[in-house]
């Protein structure tokens, strides 16, 4: 009934080592399920997707990947953005060259792009580590955001240099370009969202992620149990590069129809996804959450206090807004430096003995 | 190896069959830049033993279990590994072999739990690929409750039941030596290196140590190659001694012939005064 295992046996190996093994806790997860896709749906208006809900469930799928790779594997980077970027590109490509295909698909293999692209840039992490491999990244960064810029053939030699998203349907329903429904919009990003944070969940309780964290934790000893480093530092690239793939591409056709690589992609994309990571927890799948909804939400929820409720000016506002969530992180991170996932796992383990604690 | 080594099978007083060469090392010299550390070392292990390499700090002993297992790359000399020349080989390869090990410093994933440690140990008998894992269909979930099953014995076998989802960084030492010996054991190696297993641990520690070596020796007839300074620890478990110093071997036999070599007196254990 409560938050309890006590009573709760498990029978079986593989139903010991399901996903939320209180009763409980999958429940609450089923009944949020359910009302994201059955209720919101309905609810939803341009307000709340553009500014709230979209933003939220692809930061948070870009999260998922960077997690699998700093999080999970332990190798820094600073090239999100990039890959991003990559994922936006291929979609873009895609798109306009078989316009007969679904969507969805066009954004898997946008992924699956992006991973190629990854693995090459993951190749460094061989021989370097920690900073020097943030800095390799960085090399990714900037480079892949050049190139997109100079090369006409990826922005289909467009005047303004933009990419922007044509009208793409899912079962008859526009999914991208100006007609496309908040509704529409809200539940592809949503389905793909459950669908990675599943396929991240999947990979990290099997072999493939404890190698990973074999590799993060201890490098050497990963090795002499029989971890091959460079399969498994590149498979985490090639995982966390396709990650962020879909949500660069699901960015760019989804949300904003329209892009500047320069303006959508750059570096502070890369420390956005990073701050997101490092604040919702680094190695959870709930944290990739936990930490894009901090992310995107803050800012939301400071405006509509200040400017909406205390009535201030919104140049004020926006300063304060900054300083607020700056000060705020800071001080999560002195409080909790393994983020928000550890304060929810501290909460369920202090739940699981309420209300005897002893 | 030759024909005669191979028929040396010899059954111990205790019923355990000690089997034909396992491992040789042949002629191993071992130097970083100017410095030896390992001088012409050859010596065997056998099947089902538990070998030991003693020897006073800096004699080049856990450069030898490097070399094993493919940490260090030795400039001479050459491995032969179940009859066979073994060619240069990264550690993961080495331990795809069947080659798994301990550290003197314990090098568990601190942050993962105890089951997460000992199923890594299983990884080189997990082998369905990224997508069946993505996917978490069928074979995936089959191979991960086969390999889990494999691991829980072991987690029996070393008592180590009641913390199998703490996660290691909370342990103390002793049982963090524990579960370390559980992921070397989990691969089911044919040696097993154990660098060190008793260091700073108490006089109790060190007994039920000692037992769990014994009966992974006994029950699964793993052949152990260990390293040790508790002479008492070495001279009981072991079957036979290898003593190193300054990196040459400077005595090899049983634990008998070994306690009453001169050299070996003289290097290492010293004499008693009373």
């Amino acid at each position: 009934m409560l938050y309890r295992e006590a009573g709760d046996f498990k029978t079986s190996y593989s139903a010991d080592s399901q996903t939320f093994p209180i009763r409980f806790d999958r429940w609450g997860y089923y009944v949020v399920l359910a009302l994201a896709f059955g209720v919101v749906p309905f609810l939803i208006n341009d307000y709340w997707a553009s500014a709230v809900l979209l933003p939220f469930l692809i930061y948070a799928i870009a999260a998922l990947g960077l997690n699998v790779l700093t999080g999970y594997c332990g190798q820094m980077s600073l090239g999100t953005g990039g890959f991003m970027a990559v994922g936006a590109y291929a979609c873009y490509k895609l798109m306009t060259s078989f316009p007969d295909v679904n969507i969805l698909i066009h954004v898997l293999l946008a992924g699956g792009v992006t991973a190629i692209v990854g693995v090459l840039f993951g190749l460094p992490s061989l021989r370097i580590k920690g900073f020097y491999l943030a800095v390799a990244t960085l090399a990714a960064q900037f480079f892949l955001v050049w190139l997109f810029n100079k090369v006409g053939w990826f922005y289909n030699y467009s005047a303004s240099g933009q990419i922007s998203a044509p009208t793409r349907e899912v079962f008859g329903i526009a999914v991208t370009g100006p007609e496309a429904s908040a509704a529409a919009k809200y539940l592809t990003c949503l389905s793909l969202a459950v669908l990675m944070a599943w396929i991240a969940r999947n990979m990290t309780r099997g072999s493939v992620g404890r190698k990973w964290m074999a590799i993060r934790d201890m490098d050497i000893a990963a090795e002499i149990i029989g971890v091959n480093p460079l399969a498994a530092k590149l498979s985490a690239f090639a995982v966390s590069s396709f990650f962020v793939g879909v949500s660069g591409a699901l960015f760019f056709s989804v949300y904003l129809g329209a892009v500047e690589v320069t303006e959508a992609f750059g570096i502070q994309k890369s420390f956005l996804v990073l701050f997101m990571v490092i604040i919702g927890g680094l190695g959870s799948i709930f944290g990739s959450f936990a930490g894009a909804a901090f992310i995107v939400l803050l800012p939301v929820f400071l405006k509509n206090v200040l400017v909406g409720g205390l009535g201030w000016a919104t140049d004020l506002a926006a300063h304060l807004e900054i300083m607020i969530l700056g000060g705020l992180i800071i001080t999560f991170l002195i409080l909790e430096p393994h983020g928000l996932a550890q304060l929810w796992r501290l909460t369920k383990e202090k739940l699981r003995l309420w209300p005897f604690p002893h | 190896m030759t024909d005669a080594q191979a028929a040396q099978s010899t059954v111990s007083a205790d019923g355990r069959t000690i089997g034909e060469v396992v491992m040789e090392m042949k002629n191993i010299t071992l130097r970083f830049g100017g410095v030896v550390a390992i001088k012409d070392i050859s010596f065997d292990i056998r099947e089902g033993e538990i070998r030991a390499i003693i020897g006073p700090n800096g004699a080049g002993k856990s450069s030898m279990l490097n070399v094993i297992s493919g940490f260090y790359h030795p400039q001479e000399g050459e491995v032969f590994y179940k009859g066979q020349k073994r060619p240069s080989m990264r550690p993961f390869e080495v331990a795809r072999q069947g080659i798994a090990r301990t550290f003197q410093n314990i090098a568990l994933f601190e942050g993962m739990t105890v089951l997460d440690n000992v199923m890594t140990g299983r990884l080189n008998h997990m082998h369905t690929n990224m997508v069946q894992q993505a996917l978490w269909w069928g074979k995936a979930q089959k191979e991960e409750t086969e390999n889990r099953e494999v691991a829980e014995k072991i987690i029996d076998f070393l008592e180590i039941q009641a913390i199998r989802k703490t996660p290691v960084a909370r342990l103390p030492y002793g049982l963090k030596k524990r579960v370390e010996l559980a992921r070397a054991l989990v691969a089911e190696p044919s040696i097993l290196l154990l660098d060190e297993p008793m260091a700073g641990m108490n006089v109790e520690e060190k007994e039920d140590m000692s037992r769990f070596i014994l009966d992974v020796n006994d029950e699964f007839g793993t052949t152990i190659a260990l390293i040790e300074h508790d002479m008492g620890v070495v001279m009981d478990l072991s079957d036979r001694v290898v003593v190193m110093d300054y990196g040459r071997k400077i005595g090899d036999g049983t634990p008998d012939e070994v306690r009453s070599n001169q050299e070996v007196i003289d290097a290492y254990l010293g004499v008693a005064h009373d």
